[in-house]
């Protein structure tokens, strides 16, 4: 049985051979700007963001990069005086229009924040919100659920036996990956995740860092990130952003080794930012 | 050359703590005012009434004998007051809180609402006995019903159980909406999966205060025509009732002596009653508040 699962995938895989090699885009902006009221913070930027590889943006503070992932998912529109222009596609459908409902896009596109943000609820309950808002009651497929994602976010083995306790309860590094967990829990095909761990502990930060490595296989990562050595140890491309513009947008190795921008040396090489 | 002469700082040293210690004197003194008028107060109203306070005050209905004078019709009045005031008024308050704080937009005229539901909060209570008068009582024919009663006094406290929801939902984390939001929950589910279950003990806290107001209030029903003699039980929500701060007030109007000390007798009652309810919301306050 498995076996023939195995070859029917070979066969499919060789009949997109021209595909080979290439990556796909799952996401492509093109001439966006954004305005906080009449303070603009992105001009005119330009990427497409490729499937199933992380994405790293890297620059300043200020520079826009977290104002950029929160417009992937529409969550910058939290803010009342946002405008935007330009477009931004996701899979080929601009997530602008009208007909595509922002719940939809964010049941696609999941997000980890900057800080952990469990809710006040026990652990088993924060997993399974997503599901249960889509919809999913059954108690036999959202415990499948709550499994798979805790073992996706590498946290099964800490909390199997304490899933019905307050998440509060856990520590900042356990928290932030019940947020990841959470956000896998609605399958989604993007995780865009905003400096998820400037707030933890340097052993934290590497359980994370080792987690976005396992889940590129099946998702498609954007990370923003003010260390750069995170950026280059985890990313496949990174965009650097300064002042709200896309200054270098490029593999990471060469981004890093041999930039083809002034600035981007400038930054990387720590002589500002 | 210092120019801080330490000299001069070590003289002045004792006249600073001297002062410091003063002010904290008068801040005592401040305090202990409130508390000593209170003390008097309740060890008037405790050593007066409490001869009259037994269990045959509380079972019989009011009497033209002070011996005989219960408090029976008052306490059901006042808690069917209650049965229409605390749905209506944390049912329209929460509803107006949650449309202020989740879904009308920041504009000119939400400011405005938003200004005078604090504004409404500061209105005499009489001022809304009137209008419980002209449109409950005569426009919509309920006449001086437990309806209107408990609807004039759901209007009285609105206002402050809109102000103290809107706190409440306002000091939830934004973290948690955008956790929510982020799942692809829509604004009612957010609403009601994040934002209630957060809110409610901050709710609740500012609701029972509220209504311990609306047991204590007796200008709004005077103006209503809440009866102030009553010798039977009101039967539903259409009865004629009375209240026990009115029934206190008709007590204290009395020119017989033995009637103030029933009226203190009845005081107690509503003390504990009020206790009660603020001791209810502490309660709540501390077990259900969440840290984040």
């Amino acid at each position: 049985m498995a076996t023939a699962t195995k070859t029917q995938q070979i066969s499919i895989f060789n009949t997109n051979e021209p595909d080979k090699g290439k990556t796909k885009t799952i996401y492509s902006i093109e001439n966006f700007n954004l305005w906080y009221g009449t303070d603009q913070a992105l001009y005119e930027v330009q990427m497409e963001i490729p499937e199933n590889k992380v994405t790293a943006i890297i620059g300043p503070s200020g520079c826009g990069k977290s104002t950029f992932i929160k417009s992937l998912n529409r969550m910058v529109e939290l803010v009342p005086s946002v405008k935007m222009s330009g477009s931004i596609e996701y899979k080929e459908k601009d997530i602008f229009s009208p007909k595509y409902k922002v719940e939809d896009l964010r049941t696609d596109v999941g997000m980890v924040f900057q800080n952990p943000n469990p809710f006040p609820k026990s652990i088993y309950e924060n997993v399974v919100y997503g599901p249960k808002t889509h919809g999913i009651k059954k108690k036999s497929i959202l415990n499948e659920i709550v499994e798979k994602s805790l073992r996706g976010a590498a946290l099964w083995d800490e909390v199997k036996d304490r899933l019905n306790e307050n998440a509060f309860g856990l520590s900042g590094g356990q928290q932030q990956r019940l947020c990841i967990a959470r956000c896998l829990a609605i399958e989604p095909d993007v995780i865009l995740m905003d400096e998820p761990t400037s707030a933890l502990d340097p052993i934290s930060t590497t359980k994370i860092e080792e987690l976005v490595q396992t889940l590129k296989k099946d998702y498609s990562i954007a990370i923003v990130t003010h260390n750069m050595q995170q950026a280059a140890r985890i990313s496949d491309k990174t965009a650097f952003f300064l002042n709200g513009e896309v200054i270098e947008y490029n593999n990471t190795d060469k981004l890093f080794s041999n930039p083809d921008d002034k600035r981007t040396e400038d930054y990387i090489t720590g002589r500002f930012g | 050359m210092n120019l801080v002469d330490k000299q001069l700082v070590q003289r002045r040293m004792n006249r600073r703590i001297l002062k410091s210690r003063i002010m904290r004197q008068l801040f005592f003194l401040a305090t202990a005012f409130g508390i000593v008028v209170l003390a008097v107060l309740l060890y008037r109203i405790f050593s007066e009434g409490i001869a009259y306070l037994d269990w045959e005050f509380l079972t019989s209905f009011a009497s033209r004998f002070p011996e005989e004078s219960g408090i029976k019709a008052a306490i059901a009045g006042s808690l069917w007051l209650m049965v229409v005031t605390a749905p209506i008024s944390l049912i329209l308050g929460v509803g107006t809180a949650i449309y202020l704080e989740e879904y009308a937009r920041e504009n000119k005229f939400t400011r405005f609402i938003r200004m005078n539901i604090s504004n409404l909060a500061g209105v005499p209570s009489v001022v809304f006995g009137l209008l419980g008068l002209t449109v409950f009582v005569r426009l919509m024919e309920m006449g001086r019903s437990v309806m209107a009663g408990g609807l004039t006094m759901s209007l009285l406290i609105l206002p402050i159980i809109v102000v103290a929801a809107q706190e409440a939902i306002r000091s939830i984390p934004k973290d948690q909406y955008e956790a929510s939001y982020a799942m692809g929950a829509t604004k009612w589910q957010t609403v009601r999966r994040v934002v209630l279950p957060a809110a409610i003990p901050g709710i609740l806290t500012g609701g029972i205060l509220a209504l311990s107001r609306a047991i204590g209030e007796t200008a709004p029903l005077l103006m209503i025509g809440a009866l102030s003699f009553v010798a039977y039980l009101p039967e539903n929500i259409w009865s004629s009732f009375t209240v026990l701060p009115i029934q206190i007030f008709n007590w204290t109007g009395r020119p017989q002596e033995e009637f103030h000390l029933v009226a203190s007798a009845g005081i107690i009652i509503l003390l504990l009653a009020l206790l009660l309810m603020n001791s209810i919301a502490v309660l709540i306050r501390n077990k259900f508040s969440k840290r984040y």
